[in-house]
């Protein structure tokens, strides 16, 4: 009886929440979003927040968020300051292609996007929702990222408001790296980012989420991606979560790729004190191929939590994953690879490595692949690792006049390395290059 | 410049070097040679610095300070350097990038100015020439999958690199072919120098033709029990190591 009437408190807040936000754009949303965040409702309300005996949330206890008292974003508006403060997190790269949203919103008059080729149409979810696109939208939203098993996908749809709509027609190839740079600054905030990605046939991108905050606030960010890779297109994707660090930052990330479809993606986590990620890239034709790569960053008072899925649903597809964790101080973090090869995907080649650096005696991690494979002509491999640094390579490194902290760093970047290297938006590298030479025990180290 | 005097030094409780005495001074090479185990690599390491070994008699002095009392990096900044018998492999981290890191440490510890990537580009270039060293190396994770040989010769552009006053090479020649044996030797010569010295650790002859020894001495179970010009090494290659092991049974049932 207990247990109920606290969940009840606790989805109490989103139901109101939900009545506030409808009221405001009921108006506005074509009808089928109505229902589509209606019944998303309807889900999470029976749902509620995943308790810790659920196998898929053993490590990860979200009862923090369900607790908290967050402030809808539609309440706020973001001020013009607040965007203009966080100006030098969009990447160089980005600085003529990039939608800025401030807690939540979209925000025409910080963004650029004179870089982008007039076919590619690039718009917020809002902006997109009121134009020609609305059909094609209601077509794809919401059809991957499953909002009836997943708490966090129903709790994000039931709140579709705003984010980006990025779509590439057949044949359109954008230069120029699209950033998405979300901004939370509000206090305790809570913000819906929601964005869709349809790349045509023969398309080609490159497209960047980015997800800062204020670093007192605890705040709280529930996105979803949903991204469809057609045949022959190329979409390389990156997501850098550097959220403030009292934040809580949960995020869903579904692909799905068609014949001959490329899709690579680099996750970076290195802030929020609980985060969350669960990327699916589901293989529905033959010859796609997927890397999904990831690193993981944290310190004293942070949880970092990746739960991946890769789905091969058709003959000859490969999918490469190779996630790698540093953890100091007092961290904690979990992977959960999950790689499921159908009868028929004959041919498959599914390789999934995580690999873990322990910094700190007090840091842990719970680290589990899954493979489940029901075709017989396969090649696949999974392996996990967690260890600590070498002392013969830190000796040596000492050797040849490296203190013992720049020693440490260095074999610490050496490590991220293999993750960082194939990353080919360079601000991106050096900003993580930075991140590890110089967050880690505050001694600069230049490896140019 | 060095002086090490009843050097007593154990790993994991057992005593590995039992009174060692040994004076270098700048211009010299002193070759060490011994049988294997005898402790000629656990010299080498107690002299880098290595934390695993404990000393726990005797003394070293180096330019007239405390070895002893120095970290590994700050013996090396300044002025020894140990080339490794098994060098180590460092995945992710680039052989440039590591030289010029340790470059600009030592030059740091010196007031000088750090050298940025461009220039140190051409300095490295040079320093590689002098081991006939293929630039493609410079971008390839130190060690890493480099054949035994190359690591050696890698350990030794290091030394150009970083110019120390005191070099110990473990077995450097071990592995290398005949052609990168003279080329090798050929290099640490080049590097030799009035005011520095070397201590060369091996187990052939063969080196010592190329690079001269004033001294060659032999380390047998942790101890020197003979020392003599460059002709010692000619007799130990003749002779093999039994009549001194059966003279040192001597003098140490004596
Ligand atoms: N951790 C350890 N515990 C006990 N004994 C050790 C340990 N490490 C090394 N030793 C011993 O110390 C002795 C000296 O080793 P060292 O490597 O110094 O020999 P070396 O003279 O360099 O031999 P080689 O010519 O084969 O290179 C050896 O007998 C070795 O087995
Ligand atoms: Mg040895």
């Amino acid at each position: 009886m207990m247990t109920q009437a606290t969940e009840a408190k606790e989805t109490g807040l989103y139901l109101e929440a939900y009545e506030q936000l409808r009221q405001r754009t009921a108006s506005e949303v074509p009808s089928w979003l109505d229902r589509l965040r209606a019944e998303a409702l309807e889900k999470f309300s029976e749902l509620g927040f995943p308790a810790p005996t659920l196998e898929e949330w053993r490590y990860t206890n979200v009862a923090p968020i369900a607790k908290a008292r967050f402030v809808p974003s539609w309440t706020i508006d973001g001020a013009e300051e607040t965007g203009r403060r966080w100006e030098d997190r969009v990447y160089e790269e980005a600085r003529s292609s990039v939608l800025v949203f401030v807690n939540g919103r979209f925000r025409s008059d910080l963004s650029s996007l004179a870089a982008l080729p007039r076919e590619a149409v690039v718009l917020g979810l809002a902006d997109a929702l009121r134009s020609e696109h609305q059909k094609m939208i209601g077509e794809r939203l919401a059809r991957g990222a499953a909002f009836d098993r997943q708490h966090f996908a129903a709790l994000n749809t039931a709140f579709i408001a705003d984010g980006a709509f990025v779509y590439l027609p057949r044949g359109v190839r954008v230069e120029a790296p699209i950033q998405l740079l979300f901004i939370s600054d509000s206090g305790p905030v809570m913000s819906f980012p929601r964005v869709l990605v349809i790349a045509e046939r023969e398309s080609e991108a490159t497209l960047i989420e980015r997800y800062v905050g204020a670093a007192d606030q605890p705040y709280f960010t529930d996105a979803v991606v949903e991204i469809y890779v057609d045949e022959n297109a190329h979409l390389e994707h990156y997501k850098v979560q550097e959220e403030g660090a009292a934040s809580f930052h949960v995020a869903t990330t579904w692909v799905e790729l068609k014949r001959a479809a490329r899709y690579h993606s680099t996750t970076v986590t290195l802030g929020a004190q609980l985060a969350r990620h669960n990327i699916a890239a589901i293989l529905t034709e033959e010859g796609g191929e997927c890397r999904v790569d990831g690193l993981y960053m944290v310190d004293t008072g942070q949880h970092a939590d990746t739960h991946s899925l890769i789905e091969h649903r058709a003959p000859r597809c490969t999918s490469f994953q190779l996630y790698k964790g540093i953890l100091d101080g007092r961290s904690r973090g979990v992977f959960n690879g999950r790689i499921y090869v159908h009868r028929e995907a004959q041919q498959t080649d599914a390789y999934q490595t995580n690999r873990n650096l322990m910094l700190s005696n007090e840091a842990r991690v719970d680290t589990k692949p899954q493979l489940e494979i029901f075709a017989d002509d396969v090649k696949c491999s999974h392996g996990a690792t967690v260890g600590q640094l070498e002392e013969e390579e830190l000796f040596y490194l000492r050797t040849r006049g490296l203190s013992f902290e720049k020693a440490r760093n260095l074999l610490t970047y050496g490590f991220a390395e293999e993750v960082v290297e194939k990353i080919a938006v360079d601000s991106i590298r050096e900003q993580l290059n930075e991140v590890i030479l110089n967050r880690l025990h505050a001694t600069a180290l230049d490896v140019r | 410049m060095l002086e090490i005097r009843n050097l007593h030094a154990t790993i994991d409780d057992q005593e590995i070097l039992r009174g060692i005495d040994l004076k270098v001074s700048a211009g010299e090479v002193h070759a060490i040679m011994g049988p294997n185990g005898s402790g000629k690599s656990t010299l080498a390491k107690v002299l880098a610095g290595h934390p695993a070994y404990e000393v726990t008699e005797g003394e070293i002095i180096y330019e007239g300070k405390n070895l002893l009392e120095m970290d590994p990096d700050e013996r090396a900044r300044e002025g020894v350097f140990m080339a490794f018998q098994y060098p180590v492999e460092v995945p992710g981290v680039s052989n440039a990038q590591l030289l010029r890191l340790a470059y600009n440490e030592k030059r740091k510890h010196q007031g000088l100015e750090e050298l940025d990537p461009l220039e140190f580009k051409e300095l490295l270039a040079e320093r590689a020439k002098l081991v006939d060293m293929d630039l493609s190396f410079m971008s390839r994770s130190v060690n890493e999958g480099f054949s035994g040989g190359e690591k050696k010769r890698n350990e030794i552009l290091q030394m150009a690199v970083l110019e120390p006053k005191l070099a110990i090479l473990d077995e450097t020649d071990s592995g290398l072919d005949i052609d990168a044996l003279r080329i090798v030797a050929d290099g640490v010569n080049k590097l030799r120098r009035p005011d520095n010295a070397i201590i060369l650790v091996t187990h052939y002859q063969r080196i010592l033709n190329y690079i001269i020894p004033d001294y060659v001495h032999v380390l047998y179970r942790g101890r020197i029990v003979r020392s003599g010009g460059k002709e010692l090494a000619l007799e130990l290659e003749e002779k093999g190591y039994d009549w001194i092991k059966s003279e040192a049974g001597v003098t140490a049932s004596a």
